[in-house]
């Protein structure tokens, strides 16, 4: 037998005598109820098995090379304490299913509940549920699940809001009963709108959804709108890319948002080409048999012992099934737990600091190109660790340049905005050291004084 | 397994009681439940979800849901009529349907819109008949 | 810190309820700029002032804590795992120290094209794989879960429809269809009709004739379906759905039973979707993350989610002008860190590999349909696939039941069957072995099963107060969702 032997136990002897226990003379039989028109008479297309030692050698030879970034847009390069993979590979909590049988889950099940509860804080909201998919599939719940409330078909849509969030709301919601309205971002601070915002606002509004800080990194303020959209009768719903914000960012539970949806990735979670991430969802109380997503609730067994199950199991496929919430089973679980590990790690003193540190590592680098001529920071209002910067050039052949310097200077702006086509996104984290960002910079300068 | 004499049964197991004694006017309300027989099968209820007061509901449309950790069962309106009171105590005690499920457990009154109706639903040894026996 | 007197199962506090103030589990790369000032540099009102209730521990009450409460769960790794249509199958650990490899665990989505060769050609090669070992001609990795896929291909389903200026409403949907296939229909916006399995437990093509019209945009099956049983008329009815403009949708959720025996895309299947998580042995991580790749025919290849990673000249690219394409599921390109899993098993198993697993998941399943069937139930005698289904009916004039029984398991180390799923049998006992399981382990869960039956007849009371050695026993459901509390507060305290 081949390489995969070691996966597979069956010997010679195990197979002779189970099939004498079932009753047929070869393994083939047991397909008898296939027809033989459709049976495979050659062996798939497929390349030799790998023994551990030349997969390994493979895939080592795969790996892309190690740059230094400036990227971000939606995934972020954070650091990740050793506990977090350390303990998510206990094979008890990643070679789990879902905690269907609450006895023997009690490990995963406490897990999501801290979870839950962490998001809560985070987001200041009342519930979360245990996970969706990652950030852009978690807003566009939030819409379809504002929907399912109000009834009403317009979406107001902030324009900062990350492209391709936006594309994937556009290809949850059915066109026949909603409707997109992008809201604008005033060119001069950056933000979405609010005027525009404003006069958009009618009866007609089912929800206004608005990202904080939005894709140029810059802050958005929530303040007034939460009351102005409910006065409508429509829901504010916000999205994040980056959770770390919030360790100095006042939630936009304080903003009376109805529903908080976004991206848990740079919570403990690696980079890794952009999956698995981490859906958040958090809402009001009142809301929570609306919400898609599992939900762990606290209970007491037999003998009063507190423990934790699955609970308004009821909204979901597995029950409801044409009526459910969402058709979401598998989640995100073990990446929710990737953030709960990180934030027991980080506790609120850590978060609040690595927060700090990322707004103070952008405002290191936004001086260091202050001087710089030829280049200039588009907006002016305050950002957290993203910023958008303007290029009298081609950012592509800056980009060119950077890259022999094993650098990835930033993340060019014009594929997702056509009127921002000078412009890079460049982000900044508690993991580029100040010499690398000087570096940065250096090398910016020679490229737009040779330009 | 109840099955009180002075009610009117629907297939579908809710009950129907008409008139509402805390009226004088007897003959133009329903006051609407699910039966002993359903709540025995949906076991404990965990939430009731009640229909808006006003709304009006033709003949089998769902009006509401009942819910219990496993399952979601709609309760269909055994006439067509406008809903004029529902019951707020199950928001806080949702278990009345399964305790008292023809008394404390009444979930819909409504304003009935063609009294003919009437006659198309069980009598309750029709109801008897109708359900499935015990597999005791 | 209460007095601890569980033993080895340790009652393990939440994180909230321990650690203390100042307490420090993290460190930071150093502070080598100035720190700013956030009130100079953010408006105050967009200020926080506090996280408040966020835990602080240090690092080994971090460790303990998770250590703990790990210690409480059942995974593949500790036994058994006979879930029916989940294919708990073992997890290759190589695969976890691909996935750990810096180059790829590091690498940010928006990498240049040109950084990234390695990565984005060895999605391309897994797309080719799942191509090749379904019979499809083209593949998307970018959903993140298997119910991802399902509405990722109806929708693109949709498109296609409405594309051709065909505007239809319903969606056929057999009895024995999981959960997630009657909420995508709806999702999607069609009306679900349902297709009653034959007495045999599969469906048969007269039914679907009867309900198949131009109004009908496709039907989801599951084959082998949630009975374990092939749909032996699938072709048929296939030709059928095809014949009046529908499509054909098929779950790929027991894929396990087939790779290398037969491809659904020969047998008329027009869209599948993968779980990677299931078949292709990427954990299960107690809830996800997983992968639904969706694998289509050429006739819908034009609506596939973008960006699609193509192929010119030896050199890999992602293409997000296609015009016709449904739009995103998710940002960016798919889990990749479950891809990377799932591309590492299959270069491992190779195709003789992979037809070895499905014989021998099959062989298995077979094998504990057998020995069972005297002491439970079997309500379709008949040839199994990779999974088999049993009830409580033998055991139900002791008034025992199909949950007393999983609970019951429970004592003996096992984690129990699924339970009460299909909903097409009453009190269902799904049991789906897996090819990983090795005789002994089989026998050792048979004996137990069969003890457990024994058990129902001379002393049922061992299973209704089942299970007695877990850590919170029965816990009570009713009182979670009557009076839900969903987080930890500080009143709590």
């Amino acid at each position: 037998m081949g390489n995969f032997a070691r996966y597979i136990p069956h010997t010679p002897e195990d197979i002779r005598r189970m099939l004498e226990t079932i009753g047929v003379k070869r393994v083939e039989d047991l397909f008898e109820t296939i027809p033989t028109k459709y049976r495979l008479s050659k062996s798939m297309n497929l390349p030799e098995s790998l023994g551990e030692p030349d997969l390994l050698r493979h895939l080592q030879e795969l790996q892309p090379p190690l740059c230094a970034s400036f990227l971000g847009g939606g995934a972020y390069h954070h650091f990740i304490p050793a506990v977090v993979p350390y303990l998510i590979s206990r094979s008890e909590f990643y070679t789990a299913y879902t905690p269907y049988q609450p006895e023997i889950s009690q490990g995963t099940l406490q897990s999501i509940f801290e979870y839950q509860t962490l998001m809560c804080q985070l987001t200041g909201m009342e519930v979360s549920n245990g996970s969706l998919y990652d950030g852009a599939s978690s807003l566009a719940e939030a819409v379809l699940m504002a929907f399912r409330i109000t009834k009403r078909k317009k979406i107001l849509l902030s324009q900062a809001i990350h492209p391709e969030y936006r594309k994937v709301i556009e290809t949850y919601i059915d066109p026949d009963q909603q409707e997109i309205i992008l809201i604008p971002y005033r060119k001069g601070d950056g933000r979405t709108d609010e005027k525009a915002l404003s006069d958009l606002l009618d009866e007609s509004v089912n929800a206004v959804v608005i990202q904080s800080p939005n894709f140029f990194g810059v802050i958005e303020n929530l303040q007034g709108i939460g009351k102005e959209v409910h006065q409508v009768g429509g829901m504010m719903i916000v999205g994040f890319n980056e959770a770390i914000a919030y360790g100095i960012l006042a939630p936009p539970g304080e903003f009376e948002a109805d529903i908080v949806a976004g991206e848990g990735q740079s919570l403990g979670i690696p980079l890794s080409l952009g999956g698995p991430y981490l859906g958040i969802f958090t809402t009001r109380n009142k809301h929570v048999r609306t919400m898609p997503g599992r939900l762990v609730g606290e209970t007491v067994d037999l003998e009063g012992k507190r423990g934790f199950v699955l609970t308004l199991a009821t909204r979901e496929q597995h029950i409801r099934r044409e009526k459910a919430t969402s058709n979401i089973c598998t989640n995100e679980g073990l990446c929710a737990l990737m953030a709960t590990i990180y934030l027991s790690c980080l506790g609120r003193e850590g978060l609040r600091e690595v927060a700090m540190m990322n707004l103070s590592k952008a405002e290191y680098a936004k001086k260091a190109i202050s001087k710089l001529k030829g280049c200039r920071q588009t907006f002016s209002g305050s950002t957290f660790n993203e910023f958008v910067l303007e290029i009298d050039g081609d950012p592509e052949k800056v980009l060119g340049e950077m890259k022999k310097e094993k650098i990835i200077g930033g993340l060019p702006l014009a594929k997702f905005y056509p009127e921002l086509n000078r412009h890079l996104l460049v982000t900044v984290t508690e993991m580029n050291s100040k010499e690398e960002i000087d570096r940065w910079a250096k090398v910016l300068e020679k490229c737009l004084e040779r330009a | 397994m109840k099955f009180p004499e002075d009610l009117l049964y629907s297939e579908s197991h809710e009950w129907l009681k008409v008139g509402d004694s805390t009226l004088r006017d007897e003959g133009g309300r329903a006051t609407i439940g699910l039966t002993d027989y359903a709540q025995s099968q949906l076991k404990d209820i965990v939430y009731v979800e009640l229909p808006e007061i006003g709304s009006e509901f033709k003949k089998g449309e769902s009006m509401g849901m009942v819910e219990s950790v496993k399952t979601v069962a709609d309760v269909f309106s055994p006439i067509t009529g406008k809903v004029v009171e529902t019951n707020h105590t199950l928001k806080d005690s949702p278990q009345f349907v399964n305790e008292d499920p023809y008394g404390k457990g009444w979930i819909i009154k409504m304003e009935i819109k063609d009294k003919g109706e009437l006659k198309e639903l069980l009598s309750f040894r029709a109801y008897q008949d109708f359900v499935p026996k015990e597999e005791e | 810190m209460k007095k601890r007197d569980t033993g080895l199962i340790q009652d393990e506090p939440l994180i909230f309820e321990q650690g203390g103030e100042g307490r420090k589990g993290y460190s930071l790369p150093r502070w080598d700029i100035e720190e700013a000032e956030a009130k100079n540099l953010i408006p105050s009102h967009l200020l926080r002032e506090d996280l408040e209730g966020f835990p602080q521990l240090s690092e080994i009450d971090v460790v303990r804590h998770f250590t703990r409460l790990s210690q409480w769960n059942y995974g593949v790794d500790s036994g058994f795992y006979p879930l029916g249509s989940c294919t708990m199958k073992y997890n290759p650990k190589v695969n976890e120290e691909i996935a750990r490899m810096s180059g790829f665990a590091n690498l940010h989505p928006y990498t240049p094209e040109d950084l990234a060769q390695g990565a984005f050609r060895l999605m391309y090669e897994l797309g080719d794989f799942l191509a090749e070992i379904t019979g499809m001609d083209d593949v998307s990795l970018q959903p993140a879960a298997g119910a991802h896929g399902e509405l990722t291909g109806i929708r693109m389903v949709k498109a296609c429809l409405q594309a051709r200026g065909d505007g239809r409403k319903k969606v056929l949907v057999p009895d024995t269809a999981h959960g997630t296939n009657c909420s995508t229909s709806t999702i999607a916006s069609y009306q679900m009709v349902e297709i009653k399995s034959n007495e045999n437990g599969v469906i048969s093509p007269e039914k679907v004739a009867e309900q198949m019209d131009e109004e009908v945009a496709a039907i989801m099956v599951t084959n082998p379906n949630t009975l374990g049983l092939f749909e032996e008329h699938l072709a048929e009815i296939a030709e059928i759905v095809h014949r009046k403009g529908g499509f054909v949708y098929c779950d790929g959720a027991n894929l396990n039973a087939l790779m290398g025996i037969v491809k659904l895309g020969d047998l008329g299947v027009d869209v599948i979707h993968i779980n990677l998580h299931k078949t292709f042995s990427t954990p299960h991580g107690g809830g996800g993350p997983g992968a639904g790749p969706v694998a289509v025919k050429k006739e819908l290849a034009p609506y596939l989610p973008v960006p699609v990673i193509e192929k010119d000249r030896g050199v890999y690219r992602l293409n997000d002008v296609r015009p016709h394409s449904i739009g995103k599921m998710r940002a960016f390109y798919g889990n990749f860190g479950v891809i990377l899993k799932a591309y590492a098993y299959i270069l491992s198993m190779g195709s003789e590999g992979l037809k070895r697993a499905s014989e021998m998941a099959v062989l298995n399943a077979n094998y504990l349909m057998k020995r069972l069937k005297d002491d439970y139930h079997l309500p379709y005698d008949r040839p199994c696939m990779h999974e088999c289904v049993f009830t409580d009916r033998f055991q139900e004039k002791y008034h025992v039941s199909t949950l007393d029984i999983a609970k019951r398991l429970i004592d003996y180390g096992y984690h129990p069957p699924t339970i009460y799923f299909p909903l097409v049998v009453k009190a269902a006992l799904m049991m789906e072995p897996t090819e990983t399981e090795s005789k002994e382990s089989l026998d050792g869960f048979i004996e137990t099963m069969i003890t457990i039956a024994k058990e129902a007849e001379e002393d049922p009371d061992l299973l209704r107060q089942a299970p007695q050695r877990v850590k919170v026993r029965r816990l009570d459901e009713v009182l979670a969702a009557r009076k839900p509390k969903l987080k930890w507060n500080p009143e709590d305290r």
